[in-house]
């Protein structure tokens, strides 16, 4: 009795630690509109999720320069839900209820959106999820600025099946457990299947968050690729990538032989890693930061000079990447509802939202979908080089239209290209 | 030095003189098709301006400016079909981009110019990399040089590649024969061959009419699976054995303090975040010179002092005032990993930081085909083993050993006779956390250093020395690699995610029937 009672004190002081810990100082103006940022600066998912952050506070900082959004100038609150999925909600809900935020930039994983989504449809707040996600969802309170997986995924196997491509024919479906490389290859599974790929050719794996021991999945996706040309499809989230890649390369898997597209692997996390044995490996994103226009020149050094400005860690090697790109067009269209909703009110801003466009780093002009609450993307596929960037092999033609509701989905045929008040998940 | 440079560049120039500019303009703006077309004609020109041209795409020093293919080294560039010096370099050039498809064109192109090569280490690379991926273009070359070849080795894996050519055509007497010569390999990819040969097509009937090579492909086929059965056990006991040797580091530690002690030490896990912080840093004072291959040798025994510093301090400031108290000792504990974790996340933040291997420490060596055992995880299971006899002989040679050995047993007896068991306390507890350093230093050669790091471990820890017998050296030693084998099948069996399960699950069930853990102390010891 002693004992539970003490182990509940030590876990309620610690609970009220942490939050103290988390949330910011916030020091009350006059006019100013409170900007909510909403991502993991600690754990496992840290390596992806600080330079969002980052790029929101400097795309906050540039409005700020300019005036600010109806003439208020924008006051971020940042606060840290550290990879932990329960403690998303929470902080979403302290971020509505407390500070009143006007919108929130945040999330990356599948799990930490799903975790948050009652609370901003409760409250009906605003949320821009900057991230390649696995679709089947849909909420009205939730702007989805990266891709869906007509968006990125199947493009990318299609080009992995094409000649150019190294016309694989047996495929490793490989990623971390959850919601996103779950739902992501059952799709794929879907389309493989439509495209006459048995089911002993297809090979499904999933480690664990964090997983770091990736000896035994890298000598089973070399045996499965003696049975015919293999590609692996991975969606290994976070820092677990680091390990898989170092083992990759160690064990000398070569992109000629076998290769690795990843979804969830940017130019960010492979910094540090010795990408010399990784060259080939792919990567399939709607932006690259080796991409050659005047716009992500621009934004490049943008970003280069803020990095420097604010000793972020890395500034020495300033990298931008997709999410990055996606949270920056996000930031940017929220602003330019707002100014023409004239308010921050949630239901006008989501109204003003429809067809919003923005000259976007990627080189295209990206669109928001005037009912699907997602951006026109352009697709493309990058290789590996050993200086740690990606060349772009193949392009989509021009910006594809996202389709949330997977068409390799059973029964997604009837749903609704559009949020229709309340949302639909399906499980 | 300049003067030389340009005098090789001249030579290197008018050695690249004539060739096909149409074949080359090609390989530098053509689409997968035609770079690879004009690949095979380059290598069918087998001139060495030919090979310099590949090897420069191959080396990435390929790039075009407006109609011209260059070749560009540094700052210098020459014209790739006409070899001439191209000055000033042009502001606007482009990468020759070269695609996976393109570049596993290239690599057997550069291995079939290669097979002439006087070095043999030159030659046995050409013949390792043609094994996987020749093609029916390069079998005139492939004879060729077999002709010539004198070394065993490559000889073997050069008549495999022909074997594999030949399969397809060529008489029934040398079909028979390249089957034959197939059973031999230890190449994966063979097995698909044999396989297609002995396939039933729809109809019902072979795809391969002749009976005999049929019977002969059956033979090669079960001698090489039993041979490719062989590489694969051999994999999972290296892979066990990896991950024994991980967890051993990670709990050798804990069997001291915890152990031996009877300390629960919850910041151990934090101990092992700090070894490997301390390695991280180690790493970045070498960044600057020249030896940072070797940082490892500096980083070993800092960690471990570190690592022991912070111990013997935790020691000396809480844990003392604590012993016999084992509740509050564990939650005393928890409470500085916390703080621990806070502080590094304060110093270094809360990002992982990167710890780059040592050159030695990268690719690995090959057993058989397809079984790769990385260096760095030979290194570390060598490592794990010389910390275990490094620990034995502590612990039973020297005095310090004794002492730690007779307070643990009985410590009123060992104080009677003069030890000074506080003294001896804080000595052993440094020793563990040292240990724990140690095994920082280890993981952050293949895992990720981050704040977190010792969250991850503390548990697996605490398995190893739980079930190996508290107290015991030996169980723990038994436990780890008994772990990593259950682990390692399992995942292999069932994936990684139920393989965690099932092993947790296995303890509890062992620890209900066992509560001792597999050894246990007998004697009097224990009931004291």
């Amino acid at each position: 009795m002693k004992r539970r009672m003490f182990v509940k004190q030590l876990a309620l002081s610690a609970a009220v630690a942490a939050i103290g810990l988390g949330s910011t100082a916030l020091y009350a103006q006059a006019k100013t509109i409170k900007v909510g940022v909403l991502h993991s600066l600690s754990g496992t998912m840290a390596i992806s999720e600080t330079v969002l952050k980052d790029v929101t506070l400097m795309a906050i900082e540039e409005i700020n320069a300019k005036g600010g959004v109806l003439g208020m100038k924008l006051e971020p609150v940042v606060v840290d839900p550290a990879s932990n999925w329960p403690l998303f909600a929470e902080k979403a809900r302290q971020l509505l209820t407390q500070d009143k935020v006007a919108v929130t930039f945040g999330c990356w994983t599948s799990v930490s959106r799903k975790s948050v989504l009652p609370v901003f449809e409760e409250l009906n707040g605003l949320l821009f999820y900057p991230v390649q996600y696995e679709g089947e969802e849909l909420s009205k309170n939730v702007f989805y600025t990266g891709a869906a997986p007509n968006q990125q995924a199947i493009p990318a196997v299609e080009y992995l099946m094409s000649k150019e491509g190294g016309a694989a024919k047996r495929w490793v479906l490989l990623g971390t457990d959850y919601v996103y490389p779950r739902t992501t290859n059952k799709i794929l599974r879907a389309f493989l299947k439509s495209k006459g790929v048995a089911d002993k050719d297809i090979d499904e794996k999933y480690t664990p968050f964090g997983h770091s021991d990736y000896q035994t999945i890298v000598a089973d996706v070399k045996k499965f690729a003696a049975g015919g040309k293999t590609a692996v499809v991975s969606t290994i989230n976070g820092d677990s990538n680091v390990p898989f890649y170092k083992e990759l390369g160690n064990q000398g898997l070569k992109a000629t032989d076998v290769p690795v597209v990843a979804f969830s692997v940017g130019e960010e996390e492979l910094r540090g890693v010795d990408t010399k044995p990784l060259v080939g490996h792919l990567a399939a994103w709607n932006y690259f930061m080796s991409q050659k226009n005047p716009t992500n020149d621009a934004w490049k050094k943008q970003w280069a000079a803020y990095a420097k400005k604010m000793k972020l860690a890395g500034a020495d090697k300033p990298l931008t990447n997709d999410p990055m790109e996606a949270a920056w067009i996000g930031i940017h269209m929220w602003k330019q509802a707002v100014e023409k909703a004239k308010t921050t009110d949630v239901d006008k801003v989501i109204a003003a939202m429809a067809g919003q466009t923005f000259k976007a780093p990627s080189g295209i002009t990206s669109k928001m979908d005037e009912k699907n609450h997602h951006l026109h993307k352009a697709v493309y596929i990058g290789e590996v080089q050993a200086n740690g960037q990606f060349n772009v092999v193949w392009q989509t033609k021009g910006p594809v239209k996202a389709e949330p509701w997977s068409p390799f989905i059973a029964g997604n045929d009837k749903k609704k290209g559009e949020p229709d008040g309340k949302t639909i998940i399906t499980k | 030095m300049r003067i030389l440079l340009t005098i090789s560049l001249w030579l290197f120039a008018s050695g690249a003189f004539a060739l096909d500019a149409a074949t080359v303009n090609k390989l530098g703006f053509g689409d997968g098709d035609e770079k690879i077309a004009a690949i095979a004609a380059l290598v069918a020109e087998g001139d060495p301006a030919a090979a310099a041209l590949l090897q420069a795409a191959t080396d990435g020093e390929l790039q075009t400016a407006g109609k011209l293919v260059l070749i560009v080294k540094g700052e210098e560039a020459v014209n790739a079909a006409t070899g001439a010096k191209v000055t000033p370099l042009p502001e606007e050039r482009e990468d020759v981009i070269l695609n996976n498809r393109v570049r596993r064109e290239l690599g057997g192109a550069m291995a079939a110019l290669k097979l002439i090569s006087p070095d043999r280490a030159t030659r046995l690379a050409a013949a390792k990399e043609l094994t996987g991926n020749a093609d029916q273009a390069m079998l005139p070359l492939i004879k060729k040089a077999l002709a010539s070849e004198t070394d065993a080795g490559v000889k073997q894996l050069l008549e495999l590649t022909q074997a594999t050519l030949e399969l397809k055509t060529g008489t029934k007497e040398s079909r028979i024969a390249a089957v034959r010569t197939l059973g031999l390999s230890t190449n994966p990819n063979t097995k698909m061959l044999l396989l297609g040969i002995l396939e039933k097509s729809k109809e019902g009937g072979y795809a391969e009419p002749d009976e005999d090579i049929r019977i002969e492909a059956q033979k090669s086929l079960k001698a090489l699976e039993g041979r490719l059965a062989w590489g694969e056990r051999a994999g999972v006991l290296f892979t066990s054995v990896s991950l024994g040797s991980i967890l051993l580091l990670a709990a050798l530690g804990l069997a001291i303090t915890y152990g031996l002690m009877g300390v629960i030490n919850m910041a151990h896990g934090e101990l092992i975040m700090v070894g490997a912080y301390t390695t991280y840093v180690v790493q970045n004072l070498f960044k600057r010179t020249d030896f940072f291959d070797w940082y490892l040798l500096a980083a070993v025994p800092a960690s471990f002092i570190a690592a022991a510093a912070v111990g013997m301090a935790l020691e000396r400031l809480v844990i003392r005032w604590l012993y016999g108290r084992p509740l509050e000792t564990l939650l005393a504990t928890w409470g500085i990993s916390l703080m621990l974790i806070q502080t590094v996340r304060t110093i270094f933040g809360a990002q992982n930081v990167q710890v780059e291997n040592p050159a030695f420490m990268s690719g690995g060596m090959e057993l058989l085909t397809g079984v790769v055992m990385p260096w760095s995880r030979i290194v570390i299971i060598c490592f794990a083993g010389a910390v275990l006899v490094g620990m034995w002989l502590l612990l039973t040679k020297t005095r310090l050993g004794l002492f730690v050995r007779a307070v643990t047993q009985n410590r009123p007896m060992a104080s009677c006779v003069g030890v000074p068991t506080a003294r001896v306390d804080t000595w052993a507890f440094g020793l563990g956390s040292g240990i724990a350093g140690l095994a920082g230093c280890a993981l952050s050669q293949i895992g990720n250093v981050g704040p977190d790091l010792g969250q991850s471990y503390i548990v697996d820890s605490f398995m190893v020395v739980v079930l190996g017998g508290v107290g015991q050296l030996a169980g723990t030693v038994y436990a780890a690699l008994g772990l990593g084998f259950a682990n390692k099948l399992l995942e292999a069996w069932q994936g990684a995610v139920l393989a965690k399960i099932a092993v947790l699950v296995f303890i509890i069930f062992f620890i209900q029937k066992r509560p001792q853990g597999m050894f246990a102390l007998r004697g009097r010891a224990l009931d004291a």
